[in-house]
């Protein structure tokens, strides 16, 4: 039997849980769901796992990682189990990890893969996902984490059963909890979100030079990115960083200009339909994950770019 | 303030990764070495933090001789000691390098004090296992909040702060605790002339712990298929505008 962790957003399972559930259901036998926190019982109605277990406790209400790992651990069909599969969400990668300890079991963080077995054979991601391992997972209880966007979600369907329940916690499980929450800013085309991503690196110059990139982004509606060596260099702030230690963006176009192209840049830009490189290098490693370039002085290429644009909508 | 940051040493790779011809490592005969930003951003903090409250900074890594370069670099920066755990390059998983690194701990903190913080990255560069801080805070039953994006000691409170859905979660942990930090935590600093020169005779403390097995055993690396094409040039310079505008214009994204 696997158990697949289910997390929520304003009642509605999230897709990488649902992905995850798609690899707890390929590992055969039965999959069964955990939902934690308010709100649970509605959401388990939508999950087809042959039964979803809802932890409901009043301490439930703000996140707190270890009362998370103390319910994965004190699930009530426990002892059956021999999986333990959750989306690689931080969330649930951070509760995840504090189960895998609690158990004494090694954890693999962002699986695309698993055949069952024991050993159970797997395939995850290494730097961002620029590498793949397979490796062999040698336990009685695989713990995983599932890389979001790998897999396609299982279809909404209905539980064969719903248990509701109320996890015993110590106190000592809710001394890491949030205490406050400070919502989003209001405005603006997130990174992560945008149809468009214009990013700026190291040949745009300094910070004055990122207007070409900003005028381009603006009159398509998208977002501004930038690379490492731009954050290093003070000219954007971390939060516009595209890469595997920065944002991963999932646009239907990616327009990358100045950027060389390394390895942990692109592990941000996976996602992206399409990558449009604008370089004075054709040699550039840009060139061979790009599905289109220009090669050219960007502070020349985006303001035409933008010059052609403005003309055509007269 | 004493404050523990632990590194791990990486090969930087560039445009392209190169497997060795067995598919267990990286090909690094032409690669320099670093560590995580996760990871230089836990040493800028917990220099920082000593910088602020006074104290000791002290940084650890668990691997080959090779890897003193990162200790040096973290005392470059301002770290005022290292701990080397020496290995021969063979790669330990986070069950076994947290078990290395809290019987190092467990030893520091006998001869000079506890710590009061211990910083890790969220997740090392290359294996990305995304638990060895949050093992080690267990081992040594201290709180640990992961992912930080902002961390302010203040009068015997802790604050930090983690990024989720564009806004941000708030904790308060007593101390002494474990953190895992993101980039984007400060912007840290270039090591200086005189930094470097410093970091050279500062202490250095080594030894050579016993890998244990691996229950998550590695079978071999794959470098991801589909990574190589070959871009369709749309122009050069200026002139490709209107190719370019054509090609927005088709996928849709122009109104
Ligand atoms: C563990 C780790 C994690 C990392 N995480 C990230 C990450 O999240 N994001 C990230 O971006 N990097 C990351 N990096 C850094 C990464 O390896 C590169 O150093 C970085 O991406 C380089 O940025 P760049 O392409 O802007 O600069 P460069 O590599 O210097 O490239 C500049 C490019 O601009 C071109 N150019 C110069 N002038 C012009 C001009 N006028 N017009 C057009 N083109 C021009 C050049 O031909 C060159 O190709 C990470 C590194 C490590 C080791
Ligand atoms: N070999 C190592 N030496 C020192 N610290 C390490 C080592 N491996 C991992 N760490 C620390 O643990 C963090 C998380 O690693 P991981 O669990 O592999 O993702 C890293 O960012 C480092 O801070």
């Amino acid at each position: 039997m696997n158990l697949c962790l289910v997390e929520h957003l304003d009642g509605v399972a999230t897709d990488a849980s649902l992905q995850a559930f798609t690899l707890a259901a390929g590992l055969g036998g039965e999959t069964h769901a955990l939902v934690i926190g308010p709100g649970g019982a509605e959401v388990a109605a939508t999950i087809p796992a042959a039964v979803v277990y809802v932890a409901e406790h009043d301490a439930l209400d703000a996140f707190a990682p270890d009362a998370w790992a103390a319910i994965l651990c004190a699930m009530p069909s426990r002892t059956g189990v021999t999986a333990i599969v959750a989306p690689g969400s931080a969330r649930a990668t951070d509760a995840m990890a504090r189960a895998a300890v609690r158990l004494g079991e090694p954890l693999a963080a962002n699986c695309i893969s698993a055949t069952p077995g024991n050993p159970l054979l797997l395939t995850r991601i290494r730097w961002g996902g620029s590498l793949l391992e397979e490796a062999r997972l040698h336990t009685d209880c695989a713990l995983l984490t599932v890389v979001p966007h790998t897999l396609p979600a299982v279809a909404p369907g209905s539980p064969g059963a719903v248990e509701r329940f109320t996890p015993e916690l110590a106190d000592a499980d809710l001394v890491v909890r949030v205490r406050e929450r400070v919502a989003p800013p209001a405005g603006g085309v997130s990174l992560t979100d945008a149809k468009v991503v214009v990013t700026g690196g190291r040949g745009v110059g300094s910070a004055e030079g990122f207007v070409v990139v900003e005028e381009l982004a603006g009159l398509l509606g998208g977002a501004v990115g930038c690379s490492r060596a731009v954050t290093m260099s003070g000219w954007r702030p971390h939060t516009d960083q595209v890469g595997q230690t920065g944002n991963k963006i999932a646009p239907e176009i990616y327009i990358a200009c100045g950027v060389s192209g390394a390895t942990q840049h692109i592990a941000g830009a996976k996602g992206a339909k399409r990558i449009l490189a604008v370089n004075t290098d054709p040699e550039a490693p840009i060139m061979s994950v790009a599905d289109y370039a220009v090669v050219g002085d960007l502070h020349e290429v985006l303001p035409a770019i933008s010059a052609e644009l403005r003309r055509r909508r007269g | 303030m004493k404050a523990l940051v632990c590194v791990k040493r990486v090969p930087m790779t560039g445009g392209r990764i190169v497997l060795t011809d067995d598919e267990q490592a990286i090909e690094t005969k032409h690669l320099g070495f670093a560590i995580s930003p996760h990871e230089e951003c836990g040493v800028e903090e917990a220099v920082r933090l000593v910088e602020a409250h006074g104290g000791e900074s002290v940084v650890l890594t668990l691997g080959p001789p090779d890897a003193e370069e990162q200790l040096r670099d973290a005392m470059a920066i301002g770290a005022d000691r290292g701990i080397h755990l020496v290995t021969d390059g063979e790669e330990w998983d986070p069950e076994a390098t947290a078990g290395a690194i809290v019987a190092a701990v467990i030893a520091d903190e006998t001869a000079s004090g506890p710590f009061d913080l211990i910083l890790f990255g969220n997740e090392s560069a290359d294996s990305g296992g995304f638990q060895t801080g949050l093992r080690v805070a267990y081992a040594l039953g201290r709180p640990c909040a992961t992912g930080l994006k902002a961390v302010a000691v203040g009068d015997g409170s802790f604050r930090c702060e983690q990024e989720e859905g564009g806004g941000r979660n708030v904790y308060e942990l007593p101390l002494p605790a474990v953190v895992t930090v993101l980039e984007g935590l400060n912007l840290p600093r270039y090591p200086s002339v005189p930094g470097r020169m410093r970091a050279g005779r500062k202490p250095l403390e080594a030894s050579t712990p016993e890998r244990p097995a691996s229950r998550l055993e590695r079978a071999r690396l794959v470098v991801p298929a589909g990574e190589s094409k070959q871009a369709e040039i749309l122009g050069h310079g200026a002139d490709a505008a209107s190719a370019v505008v054509d090609l927005l214009e088709q996928i849709g994204v122009t109104s």
